[in-house]
């Protein structure tokens, strides 16, 4: 056992771990943050992707111990119903979700690029969640949710609450 | 009846997403129980093996195990039981399919022993620790060598064939006797795995206080899970609850009843603790049902002018190594629905079902359907081919006409409605047929290769009439209007990103006029819901929404009569009318559905007899199939230097009856699509002869990431379905179903100078580039 101190979401934590403890599994099991999900054992499918000091990573990539002395963003800390993300925002109207499985990892993942480069082509969309894969939506609808993402976050639109966004009438 | 127009047909954002979007939903693996113990399953290494020992002592020595079990351990502790085979045929051999093999493996991945540890490490630490003996057999992979002859799956029946089923119609001779050309073809439709991204997922908690027992699991399934389970542990069903919380995909693979549900449910009735089995992606991929998987012998038979006059076939469906729940069912759609959009005057096919040395086969998104597709779509462009004729012309010639529904195909199937030339249309328009055939010469000049193809496709969905199908095929719903005017759903389908949340909110809404954000729509809890039967086979809106709208019919009656009653007018002069109750012809009495339905809870001012509350519980047995349809057109160019297919255009015109909700049946398109085209260019799973699973992780098999596909440009045509109150056809599987052939015939057309008519599936670069330079004849620089 050895002991992490890692923010997580702006909160302090201190934890007694294994060695090989994942971070995906710290984050879900030892935090009870389970918006971060495991979709393979391979790091090859970007579900578990986070945060870590503002940069995208798949978190079973990741030892929890690694992560001492960092700070981790999951989903639940890129916003939540009360302010919701521009790009989960972007995610619910333009329908880039169906099980919704990958999607928290998608929504990070997609923040990271926009970070990276503000307006891509969709071409650029396509290639920069090359690392996540949905199995539900084809994609499409992802790619209009960072094009309209994108279009918010450069006009600096405040985050909305899912309540103003509720009840819905057509979009 | 009238209705809310706004609310119908408009691209609402969906009800379920601000749970998902923010991490907050609840999936299996995010229910926690305090005393939890996580199983793992030791699985066989060889595709086919005697099993001479399993020795779990050691593993129970290991920190943290709580218990270790064989196949004996079970068999002795009373749990000896056969995973079911719903699906049921004439001579079909069903081979005992124990969930934990006994003295035999049949395939990579199956189960033969089974820890538990106070965390998953543990368990997965201690897998490591069971000693198992194997002799390894020769093992059953080839399907047609399978077919033929030894080795035996399961050597005691004495062949590999589970079944032959014969379909002949009409009049084969004579179809064939009038033909002008016979075109042959062996088509191959390759073995997929449906990789939902959340893989199979359950906790078991029995509760020794009340003797009861509950199951979380990721399932397409929950109230028939829960009758099977029961009875196979031996417990009332009052006793088991399955509750399917948020499940991250099905795609038909969840449509079942794994050993290892019963194997985890039982754990917990020994343990007395709730006990959590989380599959990893490896064990996914080789021990979740995989799709697909026929070869089909074909001769189409045609007259000068493209007329389509019959078709013989010989399927070979593998089956693997055991039946799971639909196994033997599936590939029986594929005779059925061979004969597509198309009028033919004789058919003659038979299926062989046979097992092999692999994971079974079973639903997979079309399930049967695309595999009737795929072949009669390449039918068409190769008796194209074969006559000179625009693939485009062969379709419109053998054509259901637009006047000619409900029609009986050749199969015996009636098509509910349909205008396939009116999809056809909308599709050539927009692609510009002309200008593309123009500029595909033009190209072929540059050395430059594009290919047109199309796909005409019909399906059969909303699954179905209890007559035809292995299981119940109507589904449920329950309406209760609110003391506060808040309206419940009870739905008996089970959504798993379809979105019925939000298209069955708006129904309601539309309906009985109240705001959309005071409908609750409710799923997947055998406990809260009356019994339903699922999501799977594009049913959930045509026979769970027809059912919903059968509830909601009842409540209007009632409230008609309660308003009537309180106006003292005669009820057959009140009416729904824009989600209001009002007398005809008299707008200044009005009342709402919840003003109606405070009054039947508060119980005073009802007409006499007539019992308080505003609700309805109602079944929907559906008369027929729905049989949804479209035109795709593909547009790829194929690189001579590489061998790659590069899709450049995709056009989808589909038409899936009345949309309830365009966001959402948009969205069940382009998924469909992704499945479909990542069928016809990538993804194929591959056994070695051994029965090793070759394509077992995500690096090997290619599921299509965002790159590798593009925009899909969507459009519709509407044609109600007369068989369903709401005129809905399902969507969920016909977008995988028309676009598998259309891709192929594009890169068959982008490859037609060099000769090149069947390239087996999936179309990669190696294969194209082959087929290119094989037939080049100096066309392409080498
Ligand atoms: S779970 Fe981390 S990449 Fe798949
Ligand atoms: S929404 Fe289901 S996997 Fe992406």
């Amino acid at each position: 056992m050895e002991t992490v101190n890692i923010e997580v979401n702006g909160r302090s934590y201190s934890n007694e771990v294994e060695p090989r403890l994942l971070l995906v599994h710290y984050l879900r099991d030892t935090l009870g943050l389970t918006g971060t999900h495991v979709g393979c054992d391979t790091s090859s499918c970007g579900a578990c992707t986070v945060l870590l000091d503002g940069i995208s990573v798949k978190s079973c990539t990741v030892f929890a111990a690694q992560a001492g002395g960092h700070a981790v963003t999951t989903i639940e800390g890129i916003g939540n119903s009360g302010a919701l993300h521009p790009m989960q925002e972007a995610f619910w109207a333009k329908h880039g979700l169906q099980c919704g499985f990958c999607t928290p990892g998608m929504i990070v993942s997609c923040i990271d690029l926009l970070r990276r480069n503000p307006d891509p082509s969709d071409a650029e969309i396509r290639a920069g969640i090359e690392g996540n894969l949905c199995r539900c939506t084809g994609y499409e609808n992802i790619v209009r949710a960072v094009r309209a993402a994108a279009a918010a976050m450069k006009a600096d639109e405040p985050r909305r609450s899912v309540a103003e966004l509720l009840p819905v009438g057509a979009s | 009846m009238s209705t809310i127009p706004s609310m119908i047909g408009s691209p609402i954002r969906r009800r379920e997403d601000p749970r998902l979007i923010t991490g907050r939903a609840t999936y299996v693996d995010d229910v926690k129980m305090v005393g939890t113990v996580y199983a793992a399953f030791v699985r066989s290494p060889y595709g086919h093996a005697k099993v001479r020992s399993v020795d779990v002592s050691a593993a129970k020595e290991r920190p943290g195990v709580v218990a270790a079990y064989a196949a004996a351990d079970l068999i002795a502790a009373g749990l000896n039981v056969s995973i079911p085979v719903a699906a049921d045929l004439p001579g079909l051999k069903k081979p005992a399919h124990p969930p934990l093999a006994i003295d035999e493996v049949r395939f990579v991945g199956e189960p033969v022993a089974v820890v538990v540890a106070n965390t998953p490490y543990a368990a997965r630490d201690a897998v490591e620790a069971v000693a198992v003996e194997y002799d390894q057999l020769e093992a059953a992979i080839d399907l047609e060598k399978a077919a033929a002859g030894p080795p035996y799956v399961h050597e005691d029946l004495g062949t590999n064939v589970a079944f032959v089923m014969p379909v002949k119609t009409g009049d084969p001779e004579a179809a064939f006797a009038e033909a002008d050309v016979v075109v042959k073809e062996r088509i191959v439709n390759q073995r997929l795995i449906p990789c939902p991204m959340e893989p199979r997922s359950m906790l078991a908690h029995w509760d020794t206080g009340a003797a009861h027992l509950t199951l979380w699991t990721s399932t397409q399934i929950p109230h028939l899970l829960r009758t099977n389970l029961a009875l196979l542990l031996g417990l009332g069903e009052i006793k088991v609850r399955v509750i399917a919380p948020e499940v991250g995909g099905g795609f038909g693979a969840k449509l079942n009843l794994y050993g290892e549900e019963i194997v985890v449910s039982w754990l917990s009735t020994q343990l007395g603790r709730p006990v959590k089995y989380i599959e990893t992606r490896s064990e996914n991929f080789a021990a979740m049902t995989h799709g697909r998987d026929q070869i089909q012998y074909i001769e189409v038979g045609a007259k000068k002018d493209g007329t389509i006059t019959g078709l013989r076939m010989k399927i070979f469906a593998n089956l693997g190594a055991y039946h799971q729940l639909l196994t033997p069912g599936i590939p029986t759609f594929t005779p059925l629905m061979s004969p597509g959009c198309y009028k033919l005057t004789g058919f003659d096919c038979e299926v062989t079902g046979v097992f092999t040395n692999t994971m079974a086969t079973d639903a997979y998104r079309g399930a049967g359907r695309p595999e009737a597709t795929f072949m009669i779509e390449r039918a068409i462009d190769l008796v194209a081919l074969e006559l000179g004729l625009d693939p485009v012309d062969v379709r419109r010639k053998n054509f259901i006409g637009s006047g000619e529904f409900p029609f009986t195909t050749i199969t015996g199937l009636t098509y509910d409605s349909g205008n396939y030339a009116a999809s056809l249309d909308k599709a050539l328009e927009l692609v510009d047929y002309k200008g593309l055939r123009a500029k595909q010469e033009e190209l072929r000049k540059q050395g430059r290769y594009l290919g047109i193809g199309f796909s005409t496709y019909v399906e059969v969905c909303g699954m179905g009439p209890s007559a035809a199908m292995p299981a119940p095929g109507w589904d449920s719903a329950q309406v209760r209007v609110e003391p506060t005017g808040s309206v419940t759903v009870m739905t008996g389908i089970s959504p798993h990103g379809q979105g019925e949340e939000t298209t069955f909110a708006q129904i309601v809404s539309a309906e009985l006029g109240v705001p959309i954000d005071s409908v609750s729509v409710i799923h997947g809890d055998t406990d809260k819901v009356q019994y339903g039967v699922g999501t799977f086979g594009s049913r959930g809106t045509a026979v769970g929404g027809a059912a919903l709208k059968l509830a909601i019919d009842s409540i209007q009656a009632k409230a008609v009569k309660i308003a009537a009653h309180q106006w003292e007018a005669n009820p057959d002069d009140v009416e729904y009318k824009d989600g209001k109750i009002t007398v005809k012809g008299d707008p200044s009495k009005s009342m709402t559905t919840a003003e109606v339905g405070f009054t039947a809870f508060r119980g005073v001012g009802l007409p006499p007899g007539l019992e308080p509350g505003l609700d309805a519980t109602r079944r929907f047995e559906p008369p027929n199939f729905v049989y949804p349809f479209g035109a795709h057109v593909c547009v790829v160019e194929v690189d001579a230097d590489t061998g790659e297919a590069k899709i450049v255009r995709y056009i989808a015109v589909d038409d899936c009856g009345r949309v309830i909700n365009p966001l959402i049946v948009d969205g069940q398109i382009h998924g469909g699509l992704a499945q479909g085209i990542a069928q016809a260019l990538y993804e194929e799973a591959v056994y070695d002869e051994n029965g090793q699973l070759v394509s077992g992780t995500f690096m090997d098999y290619a599921m299509p990431r965002a790159h590798q596909l593009l925009a899909f440009e969507t459009d519709r045509t509407t044609t109600p379905s007369p068989v369903n109150p709401l005129g809905v056809k399902g969507v969920g599987e016909a977008g995988t179903i028309g676009s598998t052939p259309a891709v192929v015939n594009a890169v068959m057309d982008a490859l037609a100078p060099f000769g090149v008519k069947n390239i087996d599936m999936p179309l990669r670069p190696e294969k194209l580039w082959k087929a290119m330079h094989a037939n080049s004849n100096g066309k392409v620089n080498e």
